[in-house]
């Protein structure tokens, strides 16, 4: 039985997060996610400035969601089918807000990952509305209505809204997703230290949360089970290009990431950097990586 | 263990309305790219009727060899000049965008290829406005 008390959580760690990110000086990209965002803000404002002259009129103000349902361990609900759930609507409210609502009142087997429910665990990764989101970084304000709540794409579902990760993690794991220097500091104690500039490089693709949103959007990844796909190949480019590592090191990362399902398979649809919850800018790693496999073949300068 | 449902693919072309930028320029630059590949064919067996037409001399004085009643017959028909105006758009689109996949393997504005697909669509677009009065000359005339 879930703990959580709806009227308690109004999901406001979202926005706070974006304003801690203005204290740093931004790259010009950042700054055009930023200002999409701050609009994007400003709308949500005025809807809800609309949404509370509605209440004043009229108080039956709630949300409908459509939410897809299987069971494969019940025969009556092998088929895959879709249950509306009418949600009374407060202000703040996320689709994970919505859905622990949902589960909570109407129907316990309603079934989802969740857990920090402020986008860093990175568990709720769904297919919301035609487009990977994370339901608690998801404004139902933000959305038309009747909300459309599907398990991610291009991974078997395994009840309701839980899709099988094992094949992500696989691809996460495949790239050796942790650090490992060719050579240690002398001392047992010393640190290895950062340059300021390589930190900033590398920032964005340390905020990977896993939560598979990137793998599911993109359409080679779908077609072709062997490529590496766009986290994987944003975790490989966080360690390829930390200058700690060294060059025997990176090497070895390069020809993980060069062979027949690595880099190569990637074509710019830019699907992973549209729907990624972080804001990674993963076509951009993954076509860095694509010049750096170059580089490193060309022997002849 | 339980067996697991398929939903099918989210790429079928019912869900085209949730395509974003980079997945239409992907999408128009492999069919672009596919119909160019199919144009060179008919532009080989076209071309090389010039073989057999090549050395006779007084036919080609008298505009009757084989090339040049071939190139008259196809371009007196309708069709033919329409589907040159789409061999066009389908050309500058697929330059246009590949001078845009030029800069985005570049890792060159990699934040506007949104906008410069659209810029690519649009200057197609006038491009080939502009082209009509040229391969429709005469037709309707």
């Amino acid at each position: 039985m879930s703990t959580h008390v709806p009227e308690t959580e109004t999901e406001t760690d979202t926005e706070a997060e974006t304003e801690v990110e203005h204290s740093e000086p931004l790259a010009p990209a950042q700054e055009e996610r930023m200002r999409k965002k701050a609009e994007a803000r400003a709308d949500r404002e005025e809807r809800a400035r609309q949404e509370a002259a509605e209440r004043a009129t009229g108080d039956d103000d709630t949300v409908h969601l459509k939410v897809f349902r299987f069971d494969p361990e019940v025969e009556g609900k092998q088929e895959p089918r879709f249950d509306d759930f009418h949600v009374p609507y407060e202000k703040g409210m996320t689709v994970l807000d919505a859905l622990i609502y949902a589960r909570d009142t109407f129907d316990s087997s309603l079934t989802f990952r969740h857990s920090c429910r402020q986008a860093i665990c990175g568990s709720d990764a769904l297919f919301i509305n035609g487009r990977q989101r994370l339901g608690c970084k998801t404004q139902l304000s933000d959305l038309d209505q009747p909300v459309r709540v599907e398990p991610l794409p291009h991974a078997e579902v395994e009840k309701d809204l839980v899709v099988d990760m094992d094949h992500f993690y696989d691809q996460m794991e495949a790239v050796e997703p942790y650090f490992d220097a060719d050579e240690l500091p002398d001392g047992e104690l010393d640190e290895q230290r950062q340059t300021r500039e390589n930190r900033e490089k590398v920032k964005m693709s340390t905020r990977c949360i896993w939560c598979g949103a990137c793998m599911s959007s993109c359409n080679i990844a779908a077609g072709n089970n062997e490529y590496l796909g766009p986290a994987a190949i944003n975790k490989a480019y966080r360690f390829a290009m930390d200058e700690r590592e060294g060059t025997e090191r990176k090497q070895h990362r390069l020809n993980i990431l060069e062979q027949e399902n690595g880099v190569w398979r990637c074509q710019t649809q830019f699907s992973c950097t549209e729907v990624c919850p972080k804001d990674i800018p993963l076509t951009e790693h993954i076509q860095e990586l694509k010049r750096e496999a170059v580089k490193s073949n060309l022997k002849f300068w | 263990m339980s067996q697991s449902y398929d939903r099918g693919l989210v790429e079928d072309f019912g869900r085209w309305r949730e395509f974003s930028a980079g997945m239409w320029a992907w999408v128009f630059h492999k069919f672009t790219g596919w119909v160019l590949v199919g144009y060179l064919f008919t532009h080989i067996a076209v071309l090389s009727t010039a073989i057999s037409a090549a050395g006779q001399t007084q036919a080609i004085a008298a505009e009757n060899d084989v090339y040049t009643t071939v190139i008259t017959a196809l371009e007196s028909l309708l069709v033919v000049r329409i589907l040159e105006v789409g061999l066009l758009a389908v050309a500058v689109f697929h330059i246009l965008n590949g001078c845009r996949l030029l800069l985005v393997d570049l890792g060159i504005g990699l934040d506007s290829q949104d906008k410069s697909f659209y810029a690519s669509l649009v200057l197609t677009g006038a491009i080939v406005v502009a082209s009509v009065p040229t391969f429709l000359a005469g037709v309707f005339g």
